[in-house]
This record gives C-alpha cells, structure tokens and sequence, in this order.
C-alpha cells in the first residue's frame, strides 16, 4: 500500500513508520503543521508542533530513508480543535481536545487529502491494535501495554476511518518501542513522552483560557446554594476537580470540597464534598461507531477519560446518542468529555457526555446538565 | 563520489540553487588542497592571496567592475545585508536627514527582511515601490517618491531579475532617476547574473549583489560589488580583510571556484541563454498542453529587458502548489513553490501578493526554473506526469475546501 506515516517528531510515530517500511509499504512521511507560527524549540512535556519536532520527524524519515513533507493543517486545527475546545469551555463542558483532533485532523482532514493524493492508508504511532473480524469489519482493541493504551482517544474512529488506518505498535510496550528506535538508530528514542494539550504552553491549561476568554467573574456556591467566594472565569474549573478553588474558608465538616457543577451563563461553580460527585448514569450524544451501531441494549464497559478506569455498564441505544446505567460507580465526571464504549478489549464506540445523572442531588443544581 | 547530477531526477529548481561546473569542482577541489591564509605575509599566504586576487580580477573583468570594487563574502543574504544595512548606516550617520530606504514590493526575503529590521530597530523610514501583475516596478511610483523625498532617501534598491517570476526590472531607468539627486542605488543581481549579461560599470549602480551557487559555483561565496567611493558601513566586524567592510578569513578555494564559475557562465552565456530559451518554450508549450487550465505567469515577452530565459512561474486552478510539489517529487520531479516556508509550512509568497495574486491562486502555483545542464528528456518526463499530478492535487484541495 501506499501510506502516510504522520510523524511528530516522537518516538512512536517514527517506529510506526520504520515498521510501515519494513511490512513492505510505499511509505511518505508527513509532520502536520498544527500551528501557524510554531515556536523554535520545545518547551516543558511536550511532543510536537515546534520546529524542533518538525526537524527530529525529518530526521527520523532520512535514516528510514523515506520521502518527507510538512502538511500545514494549521487552519482545520484552529476551526476544529482550538476553537471548539475553548467554545466548550464557555459553555461549561470539558473537552477532549485529542479525540477532536483524531476525529476531525488527523483520520479525516488529513486522511482525506492522502486519499485524494492517492495513498491509501495513513499509519500512525497511536497504541491501539487492529483486527479483522470473523464478519469482515475491522476491529479496535486496546493496545497490550495498558499503560500506554490510546483506544480511548481513537474510539471516534468509524469503520471507514479503521479500514484507512494502521497502528502498527498496538502489540508492544513502551519499552520495546524505545529499544527498537534505539536500534534502528532513531535520533528520537529518548525523547521524552508528551503529556500536556499541544497548543496550551506549559499546561497551563486554565491560564490559556484566561488568556484566550478573558474574565468573566462568577460566584462559587456550596451544594446548598451558599456562597463561599467569586472566581475570574468559570472555565478554569472542571468537574471533580479539587485543586485551585482558593477559598479562604475550610467546610464546615472539615471535609475537602470538589467542583461538583459549572453552570454556564451564570457562570456559577458549585462545590461540595466528594459523594455528590457520584454518578450512576449518563446521557451521551454525538454517537461514533466503530462498526454497526448496536441494536439492543448491550452489557460492557465504559471508560470516561483518557487513562481513567473502566466501569461496568449497560449502554441503551438512542434517536440521538445512547444512555449509560453504570454497574460500577463514577466520580466527577463531566460534560463534554467522551464515553467510550468497550467490550473486553474491543471497541463498540463512542459519544459526547451531554449529563450525568447523580446518586445525591444538592439543592443548589438538581439538573446536572450542561446546556448542550 | 560525485553527487552532481542523479539522472533518475529531473531538477528544475536551478533558480534555487543549480549544478556545479565539473572544472568549477576541480578548481574548488584543487584549492582546498593549497595551504596558508591569504593574509599572511609569508610566501604560502602570498601565493594564496595571488589566487584570490586573480579571482577578483577576472571576476571584475566579468562583471564590469574595477577588482577593488568586489567585496567578497559569504553569499547573496549577507551580500544584501552589507548593502542595505551597511549603505544606510553610512549614509545616516553622515546627514541624520537621510533616513529613508526605498525597496520594491517582490524583493528577496534576504533583502526584505533587514530592510524590515532597519524600520523596526533603527526607525528607519520605508518606502515601498510597488509592482505590476507581472511583477515590474511602477516607475511613475517610484518618481514621485523621489521627486517628493529626494533629500530624505538613504538608499534605494530593486533586484535586477526576480526570483519567483523571472521579471527584469528597468535598472538603467531607476539609476537614471535616483542619480541627478546624489541616491545611492543598490540591486540584488543574484539571479540575473547567470542568465543575462550583467554590467556593473554600464548599469551605474552603487552596489550589486552576486553570488556563486546560481552561475554553476558553490554554496558559500558572493559579492558586494560596491564603488571604490562609496562607504559601507561594516556588519562583521575583525581583521577587516575585505576593504574594511568585510572581515573574516578568506576563503581561497571558494573565491577561486566562485571566479572558475562566473568565467564559464559568461563564456557561454549567449549559447546557454539561447539554448535555454528554446526548453523554456518547450516547457510552457508542454504545461499549456498537459493542464490547458495552467497561467503562466510573468513578462510573456523574452529578452533581457523582460525576464529571465530559465524561468517559468505557473498557477494551477483550484489547486494547491505543495500537494502538487510532493506528486511531482514523488515521480522523480524537483520543483518549488518559490515561496518561503516557516518550520515546512508555506506561506502565500509576498511577490506574488505584492502582483495582485489572491491567497489562493499565490497557494496554487509552482516554479520551474531550468539550468545550464537541463534537457529536453528533463521537460519531456515532467509534462507526462503533469496531468495526473494536477488532478490529484486538485482533488486534494476540493477535499480541503468541502
């Protein structure tokens, strides 16, 4: 086949296309250029989109000795990604910026313009596995190192997307990675992982958004609608979180407080202890299959954030989404984020997190649903 | 080992850089075998200096300068550094009412780019000559801005031949013009020197640039020739080897290659040119016939008044230059999208803007530049594959758009 190999200038995608060459593949190696103005050098636990990256990926497709090029996909990443990302924010959600960019840049965007180009598949260093199903779909499973699993990011895939992909390291650990690039004499294979959101510098996830938003002041309430405190911007807080709320007076029971809830146009946080976090069900929309979209209710297990646990559950399909009933209970779970769906190992598919439903209902929020 | 030339490749990128002349490498090669440096007083650093020396004769025999006129550096963007930066020093800090640069809209980045500078660091005052839709300046403009700001104007420049278009800019008019008022005018020849006959002495400039690796020479060699009258004010500072306004050790095997290359082009230039002349119609002929969609761009006229004879500048419709880059590479063609790139990423080219190009058609449009070693089989393999490539590459950007 002929294969686009999208490098970052990591480890992983660049022993994705070393081993895409050696199964035989025509294969062209493409850094997307995510930003218009790429910085020079990389900073803190990043992975890609300065120059620096762009260099280490042509490195790695010289000593692979495969033909390389910049795509500049900087405009689709702006309109898909960045924008929608701050979009979600103000409106109370939390977005997954890389399941955003899985789904509209890097298997659609740019799968469409290899195809177009005349390639037929594109290959990435994404830990997932891929397998042919005894009904002659393609299935994703997670990857063998749990550790590294990315099938969540990837569980906005449809079966057009699966059949134009190959993740060639979804057999492997890490480690064995590392020692492959290291043998094949890639310049890369010490290259710290990149943890943070690509375009947020420093991870500084809420001070971008100020920057970006600017502020918008609003109340921060307990669970009975007691108000404890302002804060500059809604959008700095997420669902669960604990860290951060700067208030200057401890909880009555002396019990750490949570974000349990952020009501958008008020711009009013709540916050509580943790078991009004619990929830017990959810509503998704935006439903993505991997294959055919299950008729009945099904018996599986969902996962709510990227590297977060899996909870058993049972998944009723809907008009314009699917209902969640979880058997194993989830904390701080918010709108916004994905609900991938999982069998064993094997993906069914996807959905936007639209409302939770919670075990205890405060007085201050009784919906728990983020205006969607 | 010699890397010159692989025949699996068709190279029509020649205005980026083009082949070495093989006696050029062996001079080159020969050269970096001779020991001592060219300003050391001893007999090995004398016989270095004669062949430098020797070099900038037959360089200023060439290019119609005096020797002592050719100021050697590292190529064409220090070159233009030297002149821009160096001409409007010396000229301010000699009257602070001259504080004004003149350039044209399609200049070089390694021209564009200090002149930036100057505005933003020095506040040094800008004027713009703009150009028309095939890329020559509008002399009107630039009298008015002369009769208007004649005291005021450090130094003026314009490219004698555009790189991305291949259009000849009046030099003789613009020097003519600047002159009466005591302007100092400069122009990047980088690209004209090869390709057309280049006169310093007979073009009345101030300052030129030239540089090795666009007439058959090596990477890492140029000039400033600049009259022995006017000051420069220096941007390298040291042992002060090129006449005060250029310091670093001299560099005997590139200078000696550089002066090999100017020889050979100028030796050949009327056969090259003519023969060039004939593949570039070939190429236009065969583009028109491969993609009947395709505008070629630029002077249509030929001449050394007009434009270049190696240059053809191209826009493909609904299409996208880079895409169509990578399929041509892709069969063993080497093109460029004559634009600057920021980390890989192109940017819509100032000149063609600066022509009245909207952001896409500047997006939609490839150089090919031909060379003193292009052939006939070079164009024909390159309209073959041509159809195929356009339509995917225009496919490829009606997905983008959808």
């Amino acid at each position: 086949m002929r294969v686009i190999a999208a490098m970052s200038g990591g480890v992983d995608s660049a022993v994705a296309a070393a081993r895409a060459v050696e199964a035989g593949h025509d294969v062209t190696g493409v850094h997307l250029a995510l930003s218009r103005n790429p910085r020079s050098y990389r900073t803190g636990a990043r992975g890609c989109c300065s120059i620096e990256d762009s260099n280490d990926a042509r490195r790695a497709a010289d000593v692979l000795g495969i033909p390389f090029y910049v795509w500049d996909m900087s405009e689709e990443f702006a309109d898909e990604v960045v924008e929608d990302f701050v979009a979600e924010y103000q409106a109370g959600r939390t977005p997954n910026p890389c399941l955003r960019c899985n789904e509209k840049i890097k298997f659609a965007a740019v799968l469409d313009r290899a195809l177009a180009l005349g390639f037929d598949a594109v290959v990435t260093g994404h830990y997932a596995r891929l397998e042919d199903s005894a009904d002659g779909f393609i299935e994703m499973h997670r990857a063998v190192d749990h550790g590294k699993d990315q099938s969540y990011v990837l569980g906005v895939l449809t079966q057009d997307q699966l059949r134009r992909s190959l993740f060639p390291l979804g057999g492997d650990t890490k480690d064995v990675v590392r020692i492959e690039a290291a043998d094949r004499d890639l310049q890369v294979a010490n290259k710290p992982d990149s943890y943070d959101i690509c375009f947020v510098a420093d991870g500084d996830n809420a001070g971008w958004l100020t920057e970006k938003i600017g502020p918008q002041p609003g109340d921060i309430v307990d669970e009975t609608g007691e108000k404890l405190g302002e804060h500059e911007g809604a959008y700095a807080f997420t669902i669960g979180q604990r860290r951060g709320l700067r208030l200057g007076v401890p909880a009555a029971d002396g019990k750490p407080r949570f974000v349990l809830d952020i009501e958008p146009v008020s711009g009013t946080v709540t916050v509580g202890p943790k078991d009004h976090l619990e929830v017990k069900g959810l509503r998704c929309v935006k439903p993505l299959w991997c294959a055919a979209a299950p008729s009945e209710t099904i018996e599986c297990t969902v996962q709510l954030r990227a590297h977060g646990d899996e909870h058993r559950a049972k998944v009723v399909v809907t008009d314009d989404g699917f209902d969640v009933e979880l058997i194993d209970p989830a904390f701080g779970i918010a709108p916004g984020q994905a609900c991938v769906i999982y069998q064993g190992t094997k993906v069914i598919g996807s959905g936007t997190i639209a409302s939770t439903r919670r075990a205890v209902q405060s007085e201050a929020q009784p919906e728990r649903t983020a205006a969607h | 080992m010699s890397f010159a030339r692989n025949l699996d490749r068709v190279y029509l990128d020649h205005a980026a850089t083009t082949s070495i002349y093989p006696e050029v490498q062996e001079v080159m090669v020969r050269e970096l075998g001779r020991l001592g440096n060219a300003s050391s007083l001893h007999t090995s650093g004398r016989s270095a200096r004669r062949v430098v020396e020797e070099s900038r004769e037959l360089i200023g025999e060439r290019i119609g300068s005096r020797p002592s006129e050719v100021v050697f550096c590292s190529g064409g963007t220090e070159a233009n550094n030297l002149a821009i930066k160096g001409l409007y020093w010396a000229r301010r800090d000699a009257d602070p009412n001259k504080d004004t640069i003149v350039f044209s809209s399609v200049e070089h980045h390694a021209l564009l780019d200090p002149v930036v500078w100057l505005e933003k660091r020095e506040n040094a005052r800008v004027l713009t000559t703009p150009v028309d839709h095939i890329g020559r300046i509008k002399l009107d403009q630039l009298a008015q801005d002369i009769a208007r700001d004649a005291d005021r104007i450090a130094v003026l420049t314009t490219m004698w031949a555009n790189n991305e278009m291949g259009t000849i800019q009046p030099i003789t008019d613009v020097v003519e013009m600047a002159k009466p008022h005591g302007i100092l005018v400069h122009s990047d020849a980088v690209q004209a020197a090869g390709y057309v006959p280049v006169n310093f002495a007979a073009s009345g400039l101030d300052a030129m640039t030239i540089t090795a690796h666009k007439l058959g020479g090596p990477v890492g060699v140029g000039a400033l020739v600049i009259r022995r009258e006017v000051k420069a004010t220096p941007i390298l500072h040291g042992g002060g080897q090129e006449r005060d306004i250029r310091s670093g050790t001299i560099g005997v095997a590139l200078i000696a290659a550089f002066a090999k290359a100017l020889e050979v082009t100028t030796d050949r230039q009327a056969e090259t040119t003519a023969r060039i002349e004939l593949l570039r119609e070939k190429l236009v002929a065969g583009i028109r016939a491969a993609v009947p969609e395709a505008v070629i761009n630029g002077d249509p006229e030929a001449g050394p008044d007009h434009r270049l004879p190696n240059i053809v500048h191209a826009t493909f419709p609904d299409c996208e230059g880079d895409a169509m880059l990578m399929l041509l590479d892709a069969h063993g063609v080497e093109v460029s999208t004559g634009s600057a790139c920021a980390a890989g990423v192109p940017q819509p080219s100032h000149v063609l803007l600066a022509m009245g190009f909207d952001e896409g058609a500047a997006r939609g449009s490839l150089r090919f530049s031909l060379g003193h070693d292009s052939s006939e089989a070079d164009i024909d393999r390159m309209v073959d594959v041509l159809p195929l490539v356009f339509e995917r590459a225009r496919a490829a950007s009606l997905v983008r758009r959808s």
